[in-house]
């Protein structure tokens, strides 16, 4: 193994790592503020995925040009899933925190069942786009153009969510809700409101990621499963409900998969990141930059 | 300006209030006095939309607003000081004042109660940049009646704000309520400590356990020789 290698490797570790924070961001917002796990995480995933897929094959939009579009969608669709599900799961009287999950992850088994009946289970993949498929080398290495620039979308969805929710009224009262949910009304804000931008929020990340992922990634109705795996890993590794510790474990997560990647077969490639993740909640429960 | 009328709340069966019907006129200071669990706290929370009563009726302004949802009935101009004050308490002390604001977003006087805050409790200027959770509990009331100023409230109900407070505070939050009531505000205060509370009422009321006792002038009130025996250990 060369130093070469390594220096490949753990550069599109870190660039991969920058995507799968921006994939697990939406799902530490949303349980950042009201403690609830959307486990169709995934599938919000997926369904961005075919979106960009479809944009491009019936309108010929580049998946660089349609990620907004495909953002606003998943806006849209993840409200939505807020105030025609969730809104009504968190009511529960009895058994709360099953309902929450069952909820969602039901929701999570139809939107694959509905993709396999009306996308088939098909592999498809988004050919000949703009950045499909290339490659820019710099100083020696080789980095693939999507990936990098997948990485800078995640680091400017970042900075754009920062200055979201540290200079805007709707970012403060986003802050608010999650500090006490109950005492935002004191102020007249209505949480259902504010429940219901972050669903959209957090569905508008995802779906920008999607849009990212679909230039380089088969689509087919199970492609969420494994990254909402690493999502939920990531989320637990920065720290619960912490946006910007969901940034740092993406890339900790790459870092570690990538590495693992060059010591272990590749069909043992989770193994490292599981790993990472249990020495963290054994010794750090509450993740590297999560309170409690 | 609020018309409490035969208003019942419950919790999970239990009567905490029964038929209590309270008025506040504006410009007034009322005190509710009474001993724990006479059901203060829940007279305040049906008027502020935090419990929905059971029966009766709340009128704000020839309105009906029970059965409202809490934000919409704070915009429609009672501000709500809780018990526990529910400060957002990682926020710092100017965006706790900020999101009192909340509802002039977008205007350019938004911030315009700030003055009178101030002036009221000069400590939140000097701790501005401070956490909420980092204040004293007296100072912690100063900010929850702050951002409470914040949403220009008409009618402004405060429950129990010298609860875990030294005394030299409870008088200065006391005299901010009058300074609030000559600056155009009508005041509702829940109080266990009666005669402080007298002290600035112009009316009172004295519950107990979930019914209204007596009511009648502050000066009436404290002079009562029942009262002076129950309650203010005279």
């Amino acid at each position: 193994m060369t130093a070469e290698t390594i220096i490949q490797s753990l550069a599109s570790g870190l660039l991969m790592g920058l995507l799968y924070g921006l994939i697990a961001v939406g799902l530490a917002l949303i349980f950042g503020l009201m403690d609830v796990v959307n486990f169709a995480h995934g599938e919000f995933l997926m369904i961005a995925m075919y979106a960009t897929f479809f944009l491009f094959v019936f309108f010929a939009i580049d998946p660089l040009l349609a990620a907004p579009l495909v953002a606003a969608a998943l806006f849209v669709f993840g409200a939505v899933v807020y105030l025609l599900i969730v809104r009504f799961a968190v009511r529960a009287k009895a058994n709360a925190g099953m309902v929450q999950i069952f909820s969602t992850f039901g929701l999570a088994i139809v939107m694959r069942g509905l993709a396999q009946y009306f996308f088939t289970p098909d592999y498809r993949s988004v050919t000949h786009s703009w950045l499909g498929g290339k490659t820019v080398s710099v100083a020696g290495i080789f980095l693939p153009v999507p990936q990098l620039v997948g990485a800078l979308v995640a680091i400017a969805a970042f900075g754009a969510l920062y200055l979201f929710i540290n200079r805007t009224d709707f970012g403060r009262a986003l802050e608010a809700t999650r500090e006490d949910a109950g005492a935002v009304a004191l102020v007249g804000i209505d949480k259902n409101k504010v429940f219901a931008l972050g669903w959209g929020l957090g569905a508008a990340l995802v779906g920008l990621s999607g849009a990212v992922m679909a230039i380089f990634f088969y689509i087919y109705p199970d492609v969420g499963a494994s990254f909402a795996l690493i999502a939920y890993v990531t989320v637990a590794l920065g720290g619960f409900g912490s946006v910007f510790g969901a940034f740092a474990g993406g890339i900790i997560v790459g870092l570690v998969e990538a590495t693992t990647a060059l010591l272990l077969p590749p069909s043992l490639k989770a193994v490292g990141i599981y790993a990472v993740y249990l020495l963290v909640v054994f010794i750090r429960p509450r993740g590297l930059f999560g309170s409690m | 300006m609020l018309s409490v009328h035969e208003v019942t709340t419950a919790y999970q069966g239990l009567v905490a209030i029964s038929a209590v019907s309270i008025e506040v006129a504006k410009g007034e200071i009322v005190c509710v006095a009474g001993a724990n669990g006479a059901g203060k706290s829940t007279l305040l929370k049906s008027i502020a939309g935090a419990e929905r009563p059971r029966s009766g009726t709340v009128s704000f302004d020839g309105m009906r607003i029970d059965g409202m949802a809490q934000h919409v009935i704070t915009s429609r101009g009672i501000a709500y000081v809780p018990e526990n004050r529910r400060l957002f308490p990682r926020l710092s002390v100017r965006d706790n004042l900020r999101l009192g604001s909340y509802l002039y977003r977008g205007e350019v006087n938004r911030e315009e109660p700030l003055d009178l805050v101030f002036k009221l409790f000069p400590r939140l200027q000097e701790r501005l940049e401070q956490r909420a959770e980092t204040l004293s509990g007296g100072e912690q009331q100063m900010l929850a009646i702050g951002r409470a100023l914040m949403t220009r409230p008409r009618l402004l109900m405060l429950d129990e704000p010298s609860q875990g407070i030294m005394p030299k505070l409870v008088d200065e939050i006391f005299q901010a309520v009058k300074r609030i009531r000559d600056a155009g505000m009508t005041v509702l205060i829940v109080e266990q400590r009666m005669s402080e509370c007298l002290e600035i009422a112009d009316r009172a009321y004295i519950l107990q356990t979930g019914r209204v006792l007596m009511q009648g002038s502050a000066a009436e009130i404290s002079v009562n020789p029942d009262v002076r025996k129950a309650y203010l250990g005279l």
